[in-house]
């Protein structure tokens, strides 16, 4: 249905795809223009840096488009549409996250595929088969993370109804910390995003692996095939918060 | 005179009612000034000096942008955004029968709402990043009157584009994709995603002269005491495109008066 209302207006719809591309390439043109001064960025050189951008930007985007309109509970809590979600035969995690589902989103993803196909025109690497496959399978799984957190923060908006924006800056703070090499932010950093929140999962330590690049904190260099594990991990986390935030919001007699 | 006093009172009112938004979004501010403090130590560690900086400068640039864009309004501002609803919806018919100027109202609204962010939000950041990083700040009593008069200035610059690019919603029927453009010019050219300094080239002397430089760039430059040119140089440029944006605003609304299309009726 939303889909169908997106394509009524097709030329506003193609405009505002346009315009979404645009807005979140910009992160990546401040790199390239970083990279007319230097040529090398946290051990990392441009075709390197397009990698771990076009991944970043990737996950976050397909998690976005597919449970991006889940940051919004709070604000459907607040102006009492959530109780119609409880009503209906269909479990409220998916009423809330495909209630809104714009497909201009999908703007974020078909970006960083662009930057993703000039990272391998450029890219000078090895590739074999467990590379290849690292990478698609860290793409999947990085969005399974990113999805994760999204719902996770969502479930922290049955507790405190206006705290949106407070999950916005780990989703999107998280997204903008994975386009850079992690270890540019400190090893305190580079720890509390692997045994903390593991945004280090999503893209870092599988690129790390493709690159032939050594872990960080002597970590090994296989560690990139556990973010299919992390995934599943932030899965089961997520799903619990939500129905526990789920089961307090029923209980407070709505 | 006195009504728009009055108003910019009223909105700077409502808008410090805003209170969880407010520090939610300081909050969002701060974490965004860590993670780009990593990004811009690692990028003048291999290029020390890059762009007429030291570390401190940029540093120091990105504690005041995450503190400044609410106020000045780089991403938007809820005033000028309503504006452009008004503007889509016809609504606008009603503020242009009142004998007030137009311009002159919302620019009003914008000031109320721009100097509670200012207050309350546009030094939370800045002394956050104290507590961790050596930052610089002015060192002549002077240069902390230029900074005031360049923070007013660059308010009014953005509030210039920003009420343009509302009534555009005049003339192009589904004017969204305005506002988008709009956001994407200016996050580039005010020095949001990079410092224009960093800018190489014909690009960085092209985006220094937009008038998004003088919504943010200059004022921290200001700040910094790194104005090619000198501060007073800096100001004029502010005020000519005050002058500019202003007298096309006004240009505007006296056309848009004369043609009032009325949506969704």
């Amino acid at each position: 249905m939303w889909i169908r209302s997106s394509m009524a207006y097709p030329a506003s719809f193609v405009l505002m795809l346009f315009s979404s591309m645009l807005i979140t390439v910009m992160d990546f043109v401040a790199v390239v223009l970083m990279f007319s001064h230097i040529s090398s960025f946290g051990g990392f050189s441009l075709p390197e840096m397009a990698l771990l951008y076009a991944t970043a930007s990737m996950t976050l985007g397909f998690a976005d488009l597919i449970t991006g309109s889940i940051e919004r509970v709070g604000e459907r809590i607040r102006t009492g549409t959530f109780d119609a979600y409880l009503i209906r035969p269909v479990p409220a995690f998916v009423q809330t996250a495909a209630d809104g589902f714009a497909l201009r989103r999908i703007g974020r993803p078909l970006q960083a595929l662009v930057v993703l196909v000039f990272a391998f025109s450029r890219l000078d690497v090895d590739w074999t088969v467990a590379r290849g496959i690292m990478l698609v399978v860290s793409v999947i799984a990085g969005s399974v993370i990113f999805g994760a957190i999204f719902v996770l923060g969502a479930a922290f908006q049955f507790v405190s109804v206006d705290s949106a924006e407070l999950a916005n800056s780990f989703t999107y703070g998280g997204q903008t910390m994975t386009q850079y090499p992690l270890t540019v932010f400190g090893k305190e950093i580079v720890r509390a995003v692997t045994f903390v929140v593991p945004l280090a999962f999503v893209n870092y330590y599988p690129v790390l692996f493709v690159l032939g690049k050594p872990a960080p904190l002597g970590l090994p260099s296989w560690i990139g095939l556990l973010s299919p594990l992390v995934a599943v991990v932030m899965v089961a986390l997520a799903s619990l918060a939500w129905r526990a935030g789920l089961r307090r919001y029923r209980s407070t007699g709505s | 005179m006195g009504v728009y006093w009055a108003i910019a009172v009223r909105s700077f009112r409502r808008f410090s009612t805003y209170r969880i938004a407010t520090v939610s979004g300081a909050f969002t501010n701060t974490v965004f000034g860590f993670i780009l403090c990593g990004v811009y130590l690692t990028l003048w560690h291999e290029r020390p000096g890059l762009g007429g900086y030291d570390v401190p400068d940029a540093l120091t640039f990105v504690w005041l942008q995450q503190g400044l864009l609410m106020p000045i309004g780089i991403f938007g501002a809820t005033t000028t955004s309503e504006l452009g609803e008004r503007v889509r919806s016809g609504e606008i018919a009603v503020d242009l029968y009142r004998p007030t100027r137009l311009l002159l109202w919302w620019l009003s609204v914008d000031l109320g709402r721009a100097m509670f962010q200012l207050l309350v939000r546009g030094g939370a950041p800045l002394l956050v990043g104290t507590l961790v990083f050596d930052l610089r700040f002015p060192s002549r009593p002077l240069a902390w009157v230029a900074v005031a008069v360049g923070l007013v200035l660059a308010i009014l610059v953005s509030f210039g584009i920003r009420y343009l690019v509302a009534l555009s919603g005049f003339w192009i029927m589904d004017s969204r994709g305005m506002d988008q453009l709009a956001l994407v010019l200016s996050c580039f050219f005010s020095g949001m995603i990079l410092p224009l300094v960093v800018f190489p080239g014909w690009i960085g002397e092209f985006a220094r002269a937009t008038p998004w430089a003088a919504t943010m760039q200059v004022p921290i430059d200001i700040w910094l005491d790194r104005n090619p040119g000198g501060i007073g140089s800096a100001l004029l440029f502010q005020l000519g495109w005050i002058l500019v944006l202003l007298i096309g605003g006004q240009l505007v609304t006296s056309l848009a008066t004369r043609k009032v299309v009325i949506q969704g009726g």
